[in-house]
């Protein structure tokens, strides 16, 4: 919940990234990429990141990781052998070594108990820091902002790892799979409106967000956009304004959390003259596929992308 | 009954000013909202549902469905639980002589969190239950709070039953808030919803939550009503009231049993909306004297009004996007709270 706001010229490099095919990954591709392909695949590395330099002296091989994202990453690119527990979240792919760890509650005298070689966590509270008195690096990798944010992270951990290949050959892949997805996206005249709710309280997420980024993939424009004059990205809405603004979608985070189903939407008082809930337009989009920033986003957004193709063909 | 104290009256003229000022809120509630739906497009359909009276009604199906589904609900719910919380405190701060006794004083707010964090956790798929277990958990663990502090407390002598009964509740609020943290960082993926829950809300408003609350509010505020003479003659002393002929334990317990049960519902379907209870009473007092003959009805009607301006603002200061109303409360609230202070400090 603590993403920054971004300049609006990293929205244009997505979006322009997001259409042109192949136009970013190769030799335009944003410096962050350029960089981690030309750190030498041998050991030790140096990586930079937001949250200062980051050396690792070998190729590690008991990796444990507190983010469910990271956790997804690792495993796309070849290194899951290497990771030897993850946090209580992490639940993907399903032979993941799961413990009892808190990302949320990191207790260091119990990662330490792992003996890692590599601790990768999306933020470093908790007392994650002291994990350097034990010479034990810490990789932050925070909750992305955007795609371009996705694929710099993979990267970074391919270095760490050793797998710098197998990432570039994962961020292709995810590339590749955006735009043939995107390409499916039927034409409309005026673009199609959504809410994506986050829980039953109304909380939602802009287009600022990372959330919001993979519906403007899809060419969708966001009921809550108008609401959030602060900036931070999740504002919560009123009922009133939801049935106000009428949206065309309605995308469900909040299956998992809070059992809300379509179902239970559609009864919610008030809310059956809703466009979405006449035309029965209400999609689950599952609460993990569309909170993590890792290589399931093609999942996410071929959801998102096969609600607007069945909205067209009404 | 009327021996040595003789406290004011209610007067007729203070009782139309409440009034005036809950019609004033509620007329305010109903028109400002993050849609604009225009005074008289609303009162054409208002009037337009009298029977016998047929106006061609300005609101299309779904400008009536946000106002009559959406926001009439959310502003009488508001007035319901803030003429509750008020009622609560004034009883609350009568029965413990202590000006700083709010409804949550004796357990039911940490019981109600504890119940509310019990489901979030654990029962997440309640999905498909018929009824949302999440107000009923909340009610029942607001009335264990009261209950275990109840049964604590009154083991005291007779002069220290009302200390002894805030000490229990002080200690009951302690442990089931202990044991609602650590599920919470069990469970700590559901920290959000646990968090939204306490900071208290009415975004979700519906009749049903009306509904719900109601029966309390009416079975609460006439028990409390019935005894507000017995009130004041509480508030000389336990000894000086027992000389009177009054039982005090059992008028004690009676307005304590009420004012928990009424709390407790509204806490169910509201979540913990802090300082409504010592506000509201207090100002009554400032204005209109410390009589509980006064002070008692009067929270009722301004209580309802206070909640009501408190959720307009909420909802319509970052327009479409919410405030939680608990956070209004608090930052009005706040301030207040330390003149209030500051004045019975002085007073003592």
């Amino acid at each position: 919940m603590t993403r920054s706001a971004r300049p609006p010229v990293s929205v244009a490099v997505a979006l322009v990234c997001a259409f042109l095919v192949g136009a970013c990954g190769t030799d335009e591709g944003p410096t962050t990429e350029r960089a981690a392909a030309a750190v030498p695949s041998g050991f030790p590395v140096t990586i930079d990141t937001a949250t200062g330099e980051v050396e690792i002296p070998a190729r590690p091989e008991h990796i444990v990781s507190l983010s469910p994202t990271a956790t997804e990453m690792l495993f796309a690119i070849e290194a899951g052998e290497q990771v030897i527990a993850v946090d209580d979240q992490s639940d993907h792919p399903p032979e993941v070594p799961t413990t009892d760890l808190s990302g949320f509650e990191p207790n260091v005298e119990a990662i330490a108990s792992y003996e890692p070689d590599l601790v990768v966590a999306s933020d470093d509270g908790g007392g994650l820091k002291t994990l350097a008195d034990l010479d034990i690096p810490l990789l932050v990798l925070p909750a992305a902002a955007t795609v371009d944010d996705t694929y710099a992270q993979i990267e970074q951990l391919g270095v760490a790892t050793g797998h710098v290949g197998d990432a570039a050959d994962e961020v292709a892949t995810i590339k590749s799979r955006i735009d043939e997805i995107v390409a499916t996206i039927p034409d409309f005249e005026e673009p199609p409106t959504y809410y994506h709710e986050l829980d039953q309280t109304y909380f939602t997420a802009t287009s600022d967000t990372f959330i919001g980024q993979v519906y403007e993939l899809a060419g969708l424009e966001n009921i809550a956009d108008k609401a959030d004059k602060a900036g931070a990205g999740y504002p919560q809405l009123s009922a009133e304004y939801i049935v106000e603004a009428d949206p065309d979608l309605i995308f469900l985070a909040d299956s998992e959390c809070c059992n809300q189903t379509p179902a239970r939407v559609a009864r919610r008082p008030g809310w059956g003259r809703i466009s979405a809930i006449e035309d029965d337009a209400i999609f689950d989009v599952g609460d993990d596929i569309s909170s993590r920033w890792g290589p399931r986003v093609v999942d996410f957004l071929q959801i998102v992308v096969d609600a607007v193709i069945q909205l067209e063909s009404l | 009954m009327t021996a040595d104290v003789r406290p004011t009256a209610l007067r007729l003229r203070w009782l139309l000013l409440a009034v005036t000022s809950l019609a004033i809120a509620l007329v305010l509630g109903v028109v400002i909202g993050p849609v604009q739906l225009g005074l008289d497009t609303i009162l054409r359909d208002v009037v337009d549902r009298l029977p016998l009276v047929d106006v061609s009604s300005g609101l299309d199906d779904r400008a009536s469905a946000i106002f009559w589904q959406l926001r009439v609900p959310r502003v009488v719910l508001a007035g319901l639980v803030g003429s509750m919380l008020a009622l609560a405190g004034a009883a609350y701060q009568g029965v413990f002589r202590n000006p700083l006794a709010d409804p949550y004083l004796l357990g039911v707010a940490a019981g109600a969190g504890l119940g509310a964090t019990i489901v979030i956790a654990f029962a997440p798929g309640a999905a498909g239950w018929p009824i949302d277990p999440l107000p009923l958990a909340a009610f029942g663990g607001a009335l264990l709070g009261v209950s275990v502090t109840y049964i604590l407390g009154r083991g005291g002598t007779r002069g220290r039953t009302t200390t002894t009964l805030i000490l229990a509740g002080v200690a009951t609020a302690s442990f089931l808030t202990a044991i609602q943290t650590y599920i919470q960082q069990r469970e700590d993926d559901t920290v959000r919803q646990v968090y939204t829950w306490i900071l208290g809300q009415l975004t979700t408003a519906s009749w049903r939550e009306v509904a719900l609350v109601l029966p309390y509010l009416l079975v609460s505020s006439i028990a409390i009503l019935l005894h507000r003479r017995l009130l004041d003659i509480l508030s000389v002393g336990d000894e000086e009231a027992g000389s009177l002929g009054v039982n005090t334990s059992r008028v004690r317990l009676i307005i304590v049993v009420a004012a928990s049960l009424g709390t407790a519902a509204a806490v169910a379907v509201s979540g913990l909306i802090g300082f409504v209870g010592v506000i509201v009473p207090h100002t009554v007092r400032l204005l209109f004297g410390s009589s509980y003959r006064v002070v008692v009805p009067l929270s009722i009607v301004f209580g309802a009004a206070f909640l009501i301006l408190a959720d307009v603002v909420g909802r319509t200061l970052i327009a479409p996007a919410e405030i939680p109303i608990g956070v209004i409360t608090a930052f009005l609230g706040a301030p207040f709270f330390l003149i209030v202070l500051r004045r019975s400090g002085r007073i003592a």
